[in-house]
Protein backbone atom coordinates (compact mmCIF):
# COMPACT_ATOMS: atom_id res chain seq x y z
CA UNK A 1 0.00 0.00 0.00
CA UNK A 2 1.12 3.49 -0.77
CA UNK A 3 1.07 5.94 2.23
CA UNK A 4 -0.50 9.57 0.51
CA UNK A 5 -0.10 11.59 3.27
CA UNK A 6 -0.41 15.47 2.73
CA UNK A 7 3.34 16.13 2.24
CA UNK A 8 3.64 13.67 0.00
CA UNK A 9 0.55 14.62 -1.84
CA UNK A 10 2.06 18.39 -2.20
CA UNK A 11 5.50 17.13 -3.54
CA UNK A 12 3.41 14.91 -6.50
CA UNK A 13 1.54 18.26 -7.33
CA UNK A 14 4.83 20.16 -7.45
CA UNK A 15 6.47 18.36 -9.26
CA UNK A 16 3.78 17.84 -11.89
CA UNK A 17 3.89 21.75 -12.25
CA UNK A 18 7.80 21.39 -12.56
CA UNK A 19 7.16 18.88 -15.14
CA UNK A 20 4.29 20.70 -16.98
CA UNK A 21 6.28 24.09 -17.01
CA UNK A 22 10.15 22.31 -18.36
CA UNK A 23 7.75 20.58 -21.26
CA UNK A 24 5.97 23.69 -22.27
CA UNK A 25 9.36 25.64 -22.01
CA UNK A 26 10.71 22.85 -24.44
CA UNK A 27 7.35 22.95 -26.75
CA UNK A 28 7.36 26.48 -26.94
CA UNK A 29 9.11 27.53 -30.39
CA UNK A 30 7.68 24.09 -31.99
CA UNK A 31 4.40 24.95 -31.96
CA UNK A 32 4.60 28.12 -33.56
CA UNK A 33 3.89 28.29 -37.27
CA UNK A 34 6.88 28.83 -39.23
CA UNK A 35 6.58 32.33 -40.55
CA UNK A 36 6.94 33.41 -36.42
CA UNK A 37 10.56 33.77 -34.98
CA UNK A 38 11.99 34.91 -31.90
CA UNK A 39 13.01 38.74 -31.92
CA UNK A 40 16.23 38.98 -32.28
CA UNK A 41 16.86 40.57 -28.98
CA UNK A 42 15.49 37.66 -26.90
CA UNK A 43 17.42 35.72 -28.77
CA UNK A 44 20.35 37.38 -27.45
CA UNK A 45 18.91 37.24 -24.22
CA UNK A 46 18.38 33.55 -23.67
CA UNK A 47 22.43 33.00 -24.74
CA UNK A 48 23.42 34.77 -21.25
CA UNK A 49 20.81 32.67 -19.34
CA UNK A 50 23.37 29.83 -18.83
CA UNK A 51 26.25 31.17 -17.75
CA UNK A 52 23.65 33.46 -15.77
CA UNK A 53 21.64 31.22 -13.39
CA UNK A 54 24.25 28.43 -12.85
CA UNK A 55 26.95 30.89 -11.82
CA UNK A 56 23.74 32.37 -9.49
CA UNK A 57 24.01 28.61 -8.56
CA UNK A 58 27.61 27.97 -8.29
CA UNK A 59 28.61 30.73 -5.97
CA UNK A 60 26.48 30.49 -3.07
CA UNK A 61 27.41 26.97 -2.77
CA UNK A 62 31.16 27.74 -2.68
CA UNK A 63 30.63 31.21 -0.65
CA UNK A 64 28.44 30.67 1.66
CA UNK A 65 28.49 26.98 3.30
CA UNK A 66 26.29 26.94 5.98
CA UNK A 67 24.46 30.51 5.01
CA UNK A 68 27.14 32.67 6.12
CA UNK A 69 30.00 34.30 3.79
CA UNK A 70 33.04 32.44 4.34
CA UNK A 71 35.99 33.54 2.05
CA UNK A 72 39.21 31.95 4.27
CA UNK A 73 41.40 29.54 3.51
CA UNK A 74 39.62 26.79 5.68
CA UNK A 75 36.29 26.66 2.97
CA UNK A 76 36.84 23.34 1.70
CA UNK A 77 34.38 23.84 -1.14
CA UNK A 78 35.39 27.33 -2.34
CA UNK A 79 38.90 25.49 -2.40
CA UNK A 80 37.57 22.21 -3.98
CA UNK A 81 35.44 24.34 -6.39
CA UNK A 82 38.17 27.02 -7.48
CA UNK A 83 40.24 23.96 -8.74
CA UNK A 84 37.38 22.03 -10.60
CA UNK A 85 37.16 25.51 -12.26
CA UNK A 86 40.79 25.21 -13.44
CA UNK A 87 40.48 21.87 -14.60
CA UNK A 88 37.06 22.83 -16.34
CA UNK A 89 38.72 25.48 -17.97
CA UNK A 90 42.04 23.77 -19.16
CA UNK A 91 40.29 20.07 -20.19
CA UNK A 92 36.62 20.87 -20.89
CA UNK A 93 36.29 17.50 -19.72
CA UNK A 94 33.14 16.98 -17.42
CA UNK A 95 33.76 13.62 -15.29
CA UNK A 96 37.50 15.00 -14.89
CA UNK A 97 36.24 18.24 -13.62
CA UNK A 98 33.62 16.46 -11.18
CA UNK A 99 36.51 13.80 -10.14
CA UNK A 100 38.26 16.49 -9.27
CA UNK A 101 36.28 18.58 -7.68
CA UNK A 102 34.23 16.43 -5.40
CA UNK A 103 37.86 14.18 -4.70
CA UNK A 104 39.79 17.61 -3.64
CA UNK A 105 36.47 18.01 -0.91
CA UNK A 106 37.20 14.70 0.38
CA UNK A 107 40.60 15.09 0.91
CA UNK A 108 40.38 18.56 2.36
CA UNK A 109 38.12 17.34 4.91
CA UNK A 110 40.15 15.01 5.89
CA UNK A 111 43.14 17.07 6.46
CA UNK A 112 41.46 20.44 7.81
CA UNK B 1 9.39 2.21 -39.04
CA UNK B 2 11.48 0.79 -41.85
CA UNK B 3 15.68 0.04 -42.66
CA UNK B 4 16.58 3.76 -42.97
CA UNK B 5 14.27 4.72 -40.11
CA UNK B 6 15.74 2.14 -37.92
CA UNK B 7 19.58 3.14 -38.75
CA UNK B 8 18.84 6.85 -38.32
CA UNK B 9 17.19 6.20 -34.42
CA UNK B 10 20.59 3.64 -33.96
CA UNK B 11 22.93 6.04 -35.00
CA UNK B 12 21.54 8.41 -32.89
CA UNK B 13 21.88 6.25 -29.72
CA UNK B 14 25.24 5.75 -30.66
CA UNK B 15 26.14 9.65 -30.89
CA UNK B 16 24.83 9.87 -27.61
CA UNK B 17 26.78 7.57 -25.95
CA UNK B 18 29.92 9.67 -24.60
CA UNK B 19 27.53 12.03 -23.33
CA UNK B 20 25.71 8.96 -21.18
CA UNK B 21 28.94 8.09 -19.14
CA UNK B 22 29.33 11.68 -17.69
CA UNK B 23 24.93 11.31 -16.82
CA UNK B 24 25.54 7.73 -15.29
CA UNK B 25 27.41 9.45 -11.76
CA UNK B 26 25.27 12.13 -12.32
CA UNK B 27 21.83 10.44 -12.35
CA UNK B 28 23.12 8.01 -9.43
CA UNK B 29 23.81 11.05 -6.94
CA UNK B 30 20.44 12.72 -7.87
CA UNK B 31 18.78 9.91 -7.13
CA UNK B 32 20.40 9.62 -3.36
CA UNK B 33 20.02 13.58 -2.74
CA UNK B 34 16.78 12.81 -3.54
CA UNK B 35 15.73 10.21 -1.00
CA UNK B 36 18.38 11.48 1.80
CA UNK B 37 16.60 15.24 1.14
CA UNK B 38 13.41 12.92 2.50
CA UNK B 39 11.48 12.80 -0.49
CA UNK B 40 9.58 9.07 -0.70
CA UNK B 41 11.54 6.89 -3.70
CA UNK B 42 8.49 6.57 -6.05
CA UNK B 43 8.41 10.58 -5.96
CA UNK B 44 12.27 10.79 -6.69
CA UNK B 45 11.52 8.96 -9.42
CA UNK B 46 8.84 10.60 -11.21
CA UNK B 47 11.12 13.68 -11.02
CA UNK B 48 13.30 11.93 -13.81
CA UNK B 49 10.25 10.35 -15.44
CA UNK B 50 7.98 13.85 -15.12
CA UNK B 51 10.76 16.55 -14.84
CA UNK B 52 13.69 15.07 -16.80
CA UNK B 53 15.62 17.71 -16.85
CA UNK B 54 18.99 16.69 -14.42
CA UNK B 55 19.64 20.70 -12.41
CA UNK B 56 16.15 21.53 -12.15
CA UNK B 57 15.43 18.32 -10.29
CA UNK B 58 18.84 18.60 -8.45
CA UNK B 59 18.13 22.30 -6.88
CA UNK B 60 14.02 20.79 -6.84
CA UNK B 61 14.74 17.97 -4.83
CA UNK B 62 16.84 20.63 -2.21
CA UNK B 63 14.35 23.04 -1.85
CA UNK B 64 11.75 20.57 -1.83
CA UNK B 65 12.98 19.15 1.07
CA UNK B 66 13.09 22.39 3.33
CA UNK B 67 9.44 22.78 2.81
CA UNK B 68 9.79 25.34 0.09
CA UNK B 69 6.13 27.19 -1.58
CA UNK B 70 4.26 25.98 -4.72
CA UNK B 71 5.16 28.62 -6.69
CA UNK B 72 8.41 29.28 -5.48
CA UNK B 73 9.07 25.83 -6.85
CA UNK B 74 7.51 26.48 -10.22
CA UNK B 75 9.23 30.20 -10.91
CA UNK B 76 12.41 28.95 -9.98
CA UNK B 77 11.68 25.29 -11.86
CA UNK B 78 11.49 28.27 -15.02
CA UNK B 79 14.21 30.14 -14.65
CA UNK B 80 16.55 26.86 -14.40
CA UNK B 81 15.29 25.57 -17.29
CA UNK B 82 14.71 28.78 -19.17
CA UNK B 83 17.88 27.67 -21.54
CA UNK B 84 15.85 25.14 -22.99
CA UNK B 85 13.85 27.82 -25.15
CA UNK B 86 16.73 28.82 -26.95
CA UNK B 87 17.30 24.61 -27.69
CA UNK B 88 13.83 24.85 -28.96
CA UNK B 89 14.35 27.99 -30.97
CA UNK B 90 17.49 26.50 -32.78
CA UNK B 91 15.13 23.06 -33.80
CA UNK B 92 12.49 24.63 -34.69
CA UNK B 93 13.00 24.83 -38.04
CA UNK B 94 14.02 21.66 -38.23
CA UNK B 95 11.04 19.86 -36.47
CA UNK B 96 7.66 22.19 -37.50
CA UNK B 97 6.89 20.28 -40.78
CA UNK B 98 6.36 17.24 -38.10
CA UNK B 99 2.67 15.73 -36.89
CA UNK B 100 2.12 17.00 -34.08
CA UNK B 101 2.95 13.92 -31.80
CA UNK B 102 6.38 13.91 -33.33
CA UNK B 103 6.95 17.68 -32.11
CA UNK B 104 5.64 16.45 -28.44
CA UNK B 105 7.61 13.34 -28.40
CA UNK B 106 10.46 15.30 -29.14
CA UNK B 107 9.66 18.56 -26.98
CA UNK B 108 9.49 15.80 -24.13
CA UNK B 109 13.13 14.16 -25.00
CA UNK B 110 15.00 17.91 -25.32
CA UNK B 111 17.52 17.67 -22.86
CA UNK B 112 20.90 19.36 -22.99
CA UNK B 113 22.89 16.26 -23.99
CA UNK B 114 19.92 15.21 -26.53
CA UNK B 115 20.07 19.05 -28.05
CA UNK B 116 24.25 18.87 -28.13
CA UNK B 117 24.26 15.78 -30.38
CA UNK B 118 20.97 16.82 -32.56
CA UNK B 119 21.94 19.84 -33.48
CA UNK B 120 25.44 18.93 -34.81
CA UNK B 121 23.52 16.20 -36.58
CA UNK B 122 20.92 18.77 -38.25
CA UNK B 123 23.66 21.15 -39.55
CA UNK B 124 26.48 18.28 -40.43
CA UNK B 125 23.82 18.00 -43.55
CA UNK B 126 24.95 14.41 -43.92
CA UNK B 127 21.77 13.20 -43.68
CA UNK B 128 18.48 13.05 -45.18
CA UNK B 129 16.00 15.99 -43.90
CA UNK B 130 13.26 12.67 -44.00
CA UNK B 131 14.27 10.77 -41.36
CA UNK B 132 16.33 12.88 -39.37
CA UNK B 133 14.03 13.23 -36.31
CA UNK B 134 14.38 9.38 -35.86
CA UNK B 135 18.19 10.47 -35.33
CA UNK B 136 16.87 12.92 -32.96
CA UNK B 137 14.82 10.26 -31.47
CA UNK B 138 17.08 8.17 -30.82
CA UNK B 139 19.74 10.03 -29.42
CA UNK B 140 16.63 11.52 -27.12
CA UNK B 141 15.23 7.83 -26.05
CA UNK B 142 19.24 6.86 -25.28
CA UNK B 143 19.75 9.60 -22.47
CA UNK B 144 16.11 9.09 -21.13
CA UNK B 145 16.20 5.51 -20.90
CA UNK B 146 20.28 6.05 -19.20
CA UNK B 147 18.30 8.99 -16.66
CA UNK B 148 16.03 6.32 -15.50
CA UNK B 149 18.22 3.69 -14.61
CA UNK B 150 20.68 5.94 -13.17
CA UNK B 151 18.00 7.74 -11.11
CA UNK B 152 16.42 4.07 -9.46
CA UNK B 153 19.88 2.69 -8.83
CA UNK B 154 20.62 6.47 -7.18
CA UNK B 155 17.37 5.75 -5.15
CA UNK B 156 18.62 2.59 -3.96
CA UNK B 157 22.25 3.05 -2.81
CA UNK B 158 20.85 6.71 -1.57
CA UNK B 159 20.27 6.13 2.03
CA UNK B 160 23.30 4.25 2.14
CA UNK B 161 25.48 6.89 1.26
CA UNK B 162 26.64 9.00 4.72
CA UNK B 163 26.08 12.94 4.57
CA UNK B 164 29.67 13.04 5.25
CA UNK B 165 30.75 11.91 1.73
CA UNK B 166 29.49 15.32 0.56
CA UNK B 167 28.19 14.24 -2.63
CA UNK B 168 25.32 17.09 -2.39
CA UNK B 169 28.79 18.99 -3.83
CA UNK B 170 28.53 16.98 -7.44
CA UNK B 171 25.92 19.89 -8.45
CA UNK B 172 27.53 22.78 -8.79
CA UNK B 173 30.57 21.10 -9.29
CA UNK B 174 28.56 19.61 -12.05
CA UNK B 175 27.70 22.94 -13.38
CA UNK B 176 31.21 24.31 -13.18
CA UNK B 177 32.02 21.50 -15.54
CA UNK B 178 29.68 23.08 -17.57
CA UNK B 179 29.31 26.68 -17.28
CA UNK B 180 33.28 27.47 -16.98
CA UNK B 181 34.06 25.88 -20.71
CA UNK B 182 31.21 28.13 -21.86
CA UNK B 183 32.81 31.68 -20.48
CA UNK B 184 34.50 32.52 -23.99
CA UNK B 185 33.76 35.95 -24.47
CA UNK B 186 33.96 39.47 -22.29
CA UNK B 187 29.54 39.25 -22.24
CA UNK B 188 29.46 35.77 -21.27
CA UNK B 189 32.22 36.46 -18.33
CA UNK B 190 30.33 39.67 -17.07
CA UNK B 191 27.52 37.61 -17.62
CA UNK B 192 28.79 34.93 -14.99
CA UNK B 193 30.24 37.08 -12.34
CA UNK B 194 27.65 39.75 -12.10
CA UNK B 195 24.94 36.94 -11.49
CA UNK B 196 27.19 35.02 -8.76
CA UNK B 197 27.89 38.06 -6.75
CA UNK B 198 24.16 39.01 -7.53
CA UNK B 199 23.06 35.79 -5.87
CA UNK B 200 25.53 36.15 -2.80
CA UNK B 201 24.57 39.58 -1.90
CA UNK B 202 20.65 38.97 -2.22
CA UNK B 203 21.11 35.37 -1.01
CA UNK B 204 18.62 36.00 1.96
CA UNK B 205 15.92 37.41 -0.06
CA UNK B 206 12.93 34.87 0.68
CA UNK B 207 11.52 32.70 -2.00
CA UNK B 208 14.53 32.48 -4.46
CA UNK B 209 13.93 35.77 -5.49
CA UNK B 210 18.01 36.29 -5.34
CA UNK B 211 18.61 33.60 -7.67
CA UNK B 212 16.02 35.43 -10.16
CA UNK B 213 17.35 39.21 -9.15
CA UNK B 214 20.93 37.19 -10.36
CA UNK B 215 19.64 35.81 -13.65
CA UNK B 216 18.51 39.01 -14.64
CA UNK B 217 21.18 41.04 -13.61
CA UNK B 218 23.65 38.61 -15.69
CA UNK B 219 21.68 38.72 -18.73
CA UNK B 220 21.44 42.73 -18.48
CA UNK B 221 25.37 42.69 -17.57
CA UNK B 222 26.33 40.26 -20.90
CA UNK B 223 23.74 42.10 -22.82
CA UNK B 224 25.44 45.60 -21.98
CA UNK B 225 29.00 43.86 -22.82
CA UNK B 226 27.82 42.73 -25.97
CA UNK B 227 27.19 45.92 -27.30
CA UNK B 228 30.80 47.07 -26.55
CA UNK B 229 32.62 43.95 -27.72
CA UNK B 230 30.59 42.80 -29.74
CA UNK B 231 30.00 38.77 -30.49
CA UNK B 232 31.45 37.21 -33.46
CA UNK B 233 29.35 34.57 -34.57
CA UNK B 234 25.89 34.97 -35.98
CA UNK B 235 23.12 34.56 -33.27
CA UNK B 236 22.68 30.71 -32.67
CA UNK B 237 23.59 28.50 -30.18
CA UNK B 238 26.19 28.17 -27.85
CA UNK B 239 27.11 24.26 -28.38
CA UNK B 240 30.02 24.35 -25.53
CA UNK B 241 26.97 25.43 -22.73
CA UNK B 242 25.71 21.57 -22.76
CA UNK B 243 25.20 19.86 -19.55
CA UNK B 244 22.42 18.52 -17.79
Amino acid sequence: MININPETLTMALAILGMGLITFSIRLSLFLLPESVTLAPWMLRALRYVPAAVLSAIIMPELLLPGGSLDMSLSNERLLAGVMAAVVAWRTRNILLTVGVGLGLLWILQALL
Amino acid sequence: MDNFQRQALLAGAKAELPIVVGVIPFGMIFGAIAVTAGIPPLLAQSMSIIIFAGSAQFIAAGLMGVGTPFLVLLTTTFIVNLRHMLYSASLAEHVRSLPLRWRLLLAYLLTDEAYAVTILHYTGGESSAAIRHWFYLGAGLMLWISWQVTTALGILLGARIPPSWSLDFALPVTFIAIVVPALRDRPHIGAAITAGVTAIVAHDLPYQLGLMAAALAGILVGLALERFNPVRQPATIPQEESGT
